[in-house]
């Protein structure tokens, strides 16, 4: 019985995290139109235009692969089974345990991997140019959120998610600024994995800097959808994060009961809409940078995890 | 109360570190400026702190000085100075940023290990955490002023130095106010001079580049 | 057991000698590949045997070798592990090499060297005296250099096997120096002898240090890695596949044996020296496989890179050991261990697809190739396997000991030394920098040979491998496959060899609930490759086939979009150099990188030209000034050639003179 009701409350958030995902993104593209006085498009644009997508047909270039036809639900899955794994409104589910951080970050440096193959599949320049820019950033956006990782690790002693959202929630903490430095070298992480503005521009369709467009620019139909729901789960899954390690509170830990469930969701809820004001307010408010002082800006968040750890080791050894 | 209060002098010495961090990733003359007055507010807050909990008002006056003279005064004319000087350009950096970083972080190692190293337990815990955020902020500043070729940050990187010095000053107990009334004085002094060196130095040489200065003198053969 | 490996060996060395002797027989190269095949799948078993079921006599003495010392050979876990690895390595070489060796040209070159070599190799393993190790050791380099020289008519390969040559033979004097100083001056070069020896830490680490350069030559370390790069692509590929997914082990063998077995107990300062040395090695080799051209030079950088990470690890291992932590020392070594076993399947697997697309397409400059996934299908597919498990992803093998890596670097904190507790998450970060970096070369080294459209006639007009060809690699795809998602059953396996170099091993996990690693049960860090996988294919094959029954399965071919401006030349396209332009832009300061642009000038039709230069410092700062000084010697020495005979005499008077005078000196 405790069995079924664990595996509930997994599948539960396999597809609370699916559900949310688009919305979390109309929502961060609605508040970004209204803090530049336009009306934008609905929240719930982005179910439609998934929808949409999903019904039309597909248009390969001709010689494009299989590879580039099996890639979308590969990207889609590896990123959705990561998504799962990340506490958002509840922790110690049933299979929580499947990957820690590190495997999460994995995962989704998997779904990066095939998805500059799938740019560079058919055989474009922007295929190309996207994979090649891409895996850059990649290259050292991973290093400075396994750092991160490293430094929630010495606080919370595990690299399991669940675990460590249980210990930050507790009192036990304190105040640590080499939490803080995490944060913020995972802010940085973020905003580049999820390509958004000061490393790369979600709005964009043809520019010569894009990023991730250039990589998804041949696909069309159903696999398109693939690709951007998955960008869209991306987006929530590194909210949650941020959520579960740095503002852990009112998250449903097992044996709460139902109203415990509640709360943690409403609570869920709540921080997703704070972090996509904030995500919102800060795309406006700051331009894109030239792809090569991204190293920069990413080699300062793999700064800020080296200095956290330090840090870390100086009020540990006293 | 108490456990509060060493995490609460670990955050600000350690945020005064990061900003010295933030100082070197800014290559804007203005942003530098601003970070380097949010570098004063943090002094400030961090000396308020130590007076707080050692209970030593003499270091609230400390803090007050820093807060008006470096938060404040400094900023404003060095703003003002690029201003007049009109280099609101990018700031040449000798290295880049990234290996710059990298030294630094090697800097910071080395003092936390220096710290680890040369004192022992039975001092308080606050203190020695304060010398090796000072020390750190200290060495940063000097690798700023390494790095950097234009001499207002040069001057920028030499306040932060001093920062540094006030840090260490506020945690280890018992530092005369006298001292560091004189050296707040002294530096602001330096900043007077050097403002006027590179009135000199811009008549002359039509940059504030020190290494024109060095073509100038014969140093510098390429 | 120990009967059954020394045969093989037997076997293998005669088969060496059959083939020398008979050249012109038809069909050699079936019979000589696939007795070697099954010999290699003998010791493979011997191998296992011996790790799972640890029965009969280990160890034997032969009357051959040095009159008073004889040839000791022994095989304990640490041994056996190995065994198997070089039996799965060269089974699988083998098996290949019956489909490849059709393309040789002159297979006379290669067959009678290629058994040998396998067996030279086994005996460096089984060794259990310095003399027998050292002897082996040699004859391998040989034969190995023997077959680096297969295609001697190419200037390059001339070359890379002289350059292979001298750093043998340097590497070899080293191990002889580190050897020597171990058996001490009593001579006991029995490695229970040499175990038995105190020895004082000043010693250990000179020791160390020389197997540092001796193994490490050998393995591809920085900065002695100068011939690899050059050495193995110039062989076959299957030799290639040997050389770098089973030799680079022997030698980890030979330092794992010396630095935790043989020298005992270390001072702990010895470890940084390891751990930076593996991790710089990791990450300037990946970034050197990202910039190289060459398909069979990426997977050789690439190869460097992952012997620095296996180095990090032992070095992480000595740390823990040293500080009395046997359990974490164990965990640091699996690592090691796995990633060694891991990076044999994967890499002797990728070299095996650069042969066969070489065979295809006769080509080996990535720019040549191009869209090979529509001509190569099944190739491709292994390939892909290939390139997934090596740039570490989740749930292939290449993730597992990464993952176990990572998680030792984790436990560094309780460390009590604070260098060390600075030191090894800077490692950690450098690291999981160069997993990330893999991630990019691997994605290139995939999308440039496989996707895409081709850029030349040959890869338009490639043909799948043989048979053989793709049994082989299919063999090690599978593996790779295997040990990645069940990885608890391979870490038990390496367990026995763990706990004769650390003296402890992590908890049993094999029989943990869904195949989940928890290595460190007080930590609560786990991943199970198992679960991860079936979750992937659930949710990625659910969510295709909902979509196709609910939304729409239409599929339309069309020409590219490409924002509106296709076009047809194939070398629009992303090409290996501007593929590594954003790492190489970042990065450029470490190879030195020169882009210059050269622009014709107004009315000259010729193209503009973007010209790269790249360097490897390590030949710049560190060889080129040895050769300067050797040449300024050697060109000195050379007026002694023109001396009187009482000049001669006189100097051999002297040196007379200055030896009494040491010993004098030395009593």
């Amino acid at each position: 019985m405790e069995l079924i009701g664990n595996l509930v409350l997994q599948a539960l958030q396999m597809i609370v995290v699916l559900a949310l995902a688009p919305g979390l993104t109309g929502f961060v593209r609605k508040v970004k139109a209204r803090l530049t006085r336009r009306q934008g498009a609905p929240v719930l644009q982005p179910y439609r235009d998934l929808w949409r997508l999903l019904q039309k047909e597909v248009v390969l270039a001709e010689n494009a692969s299989w590879l580039f036809r099996v890639s979308p639900y590969m990207i889609f899955a590896a990123t959705w089974v990561a998504a799962a794994l990340v506490p958002t409104f509840a922790i110690g589910l049933q299979f929580s345990w499947t990957a820690d951080l590190i495997a999460i970050v994995a995962l989704l440096g998997s779904a990066r991997f095939f998805l500059a193959l799938a740019g560079m599949d058919v055989g474009t320049s922007f295929g190309g140019i996207g994979a090649s820019r891409e895996m850059m950033i990649g290259a050292f956006a991973e290093p400075a959120m396994l750092l991160m990782v490293f430094t929630v690790a010495l606080v919370a002693g595990s690299t399991q998610l669940s675990n460590v959202a249980a210990y930050l929630q507790s009192d036990a903490v304190g105040i640590r600024v080499s939490l803080g430095m995490a944060l913020v070298a995972l802010v940085i992480v973020a905003l580049a994995e999820n390509a958004r503005i000061p490393v790369d521009n979600p709005a964009t369709h043809l520019e010569l800097t894009m990023v991730h467009e250039a990589m998804v620019l041949e696909y069309s139909g159903r696999h398109l959808a693939m690709i951007e729901l998955a960008a869209m789960l991306k987006l929530l899954l590194y909210m949650a994060l941020i959520g579960a390690i740095f503002v852990p509170f009112g998250i449903h830990a097992a044996g709460d009961g139902i109203v415990g469930l509640l709360k943690g969701v409403v609570y869920f809820l709540i921080k997703l809409a704070a972090s996509a004001v904030l995500l919102a307010t800060f795309e406006t408010s700051i331009a894109k940078m030239r792809v090569f002082r991204v190293p920069d800006f990413l080699g300062a968040a793999l700064m800020l995890g080296l200095l956290g750890t330090l840090l870390l080791f100086v009020s540990r050894s006293l | 109360m108490q456990t509060y209060a060493f995490d609460i002098s670990h955050l600000l010495a350690g945020s005064l570190v990061l900003v010295s961090f933030m100082m070197i990733y800014q290559d804007r003359l203005y942003a530098l400026l601003n970070t380097f007055a949010l570098q004063a507010v943090l002094l400030a807050a961090a000396v308020a702190w130590q007076a707080f909990i050692q209970g030593a008002s003499h270091l609230y006056a400390s803090a007050a000085i820093a807060l008006v003279f470096k938060a404040i005064i400094v900023p404003w004319a060095l703003h003002r100075l690029v201003q007049r000087l009109g280099i609101q350009r990018e700031v040449e950096t000798v290295a880049g940023v990234v290996p710059t970083m990298l030294a630094g972080m090697g800097l910071v190692a080395l003092s936390i290990l220096l710290m680890l190293e040369l004192t022992t337990t039975t001092e308080s815990a606050l203190a020695r955490e304060d010398l090796a955020f000072a020390l750190s902020v200290i060495l940063l500043g000097m690798l700023m002023m390494v790095t950097r070729r234009n001499a207002v940050s040069q001057v920028v990187g030499f306040m932060s130095l001093e920062n540094g010095l006030i840090l260490a000053a506020a945690g280890a107990e018992g530092m005369p106010f006298v001292v560091e009334i004189s050296v707040a004085f002294s530096v602001l002094i330096a900043m007077i001079v050097i403002g006027v060196f590179l009135f000199r130095i811009r008549e002359r040489f039509d940059s504030v580049d020190i290494e024109a200065m060095e073509q100038y003198r014969g140093e510098r053969r390429s | 057991m120990i009967l059954a490996a020394v045969a093989c060996v037997g076997l293998l060395f005669a088969l060496s000698l059959a083939a020398a002797l008979s050249p012109g027989v038809a069909r050699a190269s079936f019979l000589v590949y696939g007795a070697s095949a099954a010999l290699c799948i003998a010791l493979g078993i011997v191998g296992f045997v011996s790790l799972a079921f640890p029965v009969g006599s280990a160890e034997m003495t032969l009357p051959i070798g040095l009159p008073w010392l004889g040839t000791h050979l022994r095989i304990d876990a640490l041994a056996a592990l190995f065994l198997l690895l070089l039996g799965t390595g060269g089974a699988a070489a083998s098996v290949y090499a019956i489909g490849y060796g059709r393309h040789e040209a002159e297979p006379q070159r290669t067959l009678p060297f290629y058994p040998g070599f396998l067996g030279a190799m086994a005996v460096v393993l089984i060794a259990d005296d310095a003399f027998t190790f050292l002897l082996s050791w040699e004859v391998m380099s040989l034969l190995s250099w023997a077959l680096v020289l297969t295609h001697h008519r190419g200037e390059d390969a001339r070359r890379a096997s002289y350059i292979y040559l001298m750093m043998a033979g340097c590497g070899t004097m080293a191990l002889l120096l580190a050897f020597g100083l171990m058996a001490g001056a009593e001579g006991g070069y029995g490695f229970a002898a040499i175990r038995a020896n105190g020895h004082s830490p000043a010693l250990a680490a000179a020791v160390l240090a020389l197997m540092l350069l001796g193994t490490g030559s050998k393995a591809g370390l920085m900065p002695v890695h100068v011939w690899l790069p050059v050495a193995h692509p110039a062989a076959p590929s299957h030799v290639s596949a040997l050389m770098s997914g089973v030799m680079t082990k022997v030698a980890v063998y030979g330092f794992v044996r010396v630095a935790f077995d043989l020298l005992g107990p270390l001072p702990w300062w010895i470890s940084p020296v390891v751990i930076v040395a593996g991790a710089g090695t990791a990450v300037m080799g990946i970034l050197f496989a990202i910039l190289d051209t060459d398909s069979k030079r990426v997977l050789a950088w690439s190869t460097i890179e992952n012997v620095g990470v296996i180095f990090a690890a032992l070095g992480l291992a000595l740390a823990f050991r040293a500080s009395g932590m046997p359990g974490l020392a164990a965990l640091a070594m699996t690592a090691a261990l796995v990633h060694a076993m891991n990076h044999m399947l994967f890499k002797s697997l990728l070299f095996m697809v650069a042969g066969a697309v070489l065979v295809a397409t006769g080509k080996r400059e990535l720019d040549a190739l191009g869209g090979l996934i529509h001509r190569m299908p099944v190739t491709a597919v292994l390939a892909l396997i290939g390139v997934t498990a090596i740039a570490a992803l989740p749930p292939l093998n290449g993730f597992v000991s990464e993952w176990l890596l990572f998680q030792s670097v984790l436990q560094s904190p309780q460390l009590p030394q604070p260098g060390l507790q600075f030191l090894v998450p800077a490692a950690g970060g450098i690291l999981a920098l160069t997993a990330a970096l893999a991630a990019a070369a691997f994605v290139r080294f995939y999308g440039v040979i496989f996707l895409g459209r081709p850029r030349e006639d040959a890869a338009a007009n490639a043909v799948e491998a043989d048979r053989w060809l793709l049994g082989a690699m299919a063999g090690l795809a599978i593996l790779c496959v295997l040990a990645g998602v069940l990885p608890g059953f391979l870490i038990d396996l390496v367990g026995p060899a763990v706990e004769i170099a650390t003296g402890a091993q992590i908890a049993p996990q094999g029989g943990n609930a869904w195949l989940t690693l928890v290595p460190l049960p007080e930590v609560k860090s786990s991943y199970s490759g198992f679960l991860v996988m079936i979750f992937v294919a659930i949710s990625g094959g659910g969510t295709a086939w909902i979509v196709h029954r609910v939304a729409s399965r239409g599929l339309r071919r069309g020409p590219a979009w490409d924002c509106g401006f296709p076009n047809a030349e194939p070398n629009t396209q992303y090409g290996a150099g501007s593929f590594a332009q954003p790492i190489r832009r970042a990065f450029g300061p470490v190879f030195a990188a020169r882009e210059t642009v050269v622009m014709p000038p107004p009315g000259d039709l010729s193209p503009a030209r973007h010209e790269v230069e790249t360097a490897d410092l390590s030949w710049r700062h560190l060889y080129e000034p040895i050769l300067g000084a050797v040449d300024a010697v050697t060109t000195r020495a050379n007026d002694m050639q023109f001396l009187t005979i009482r000049r001669y005499l006189s100097l051999v008077f002297g040196t007379l003179i200055l030896l009494l005078v040491g010993l004098a000196i030395w009593n």
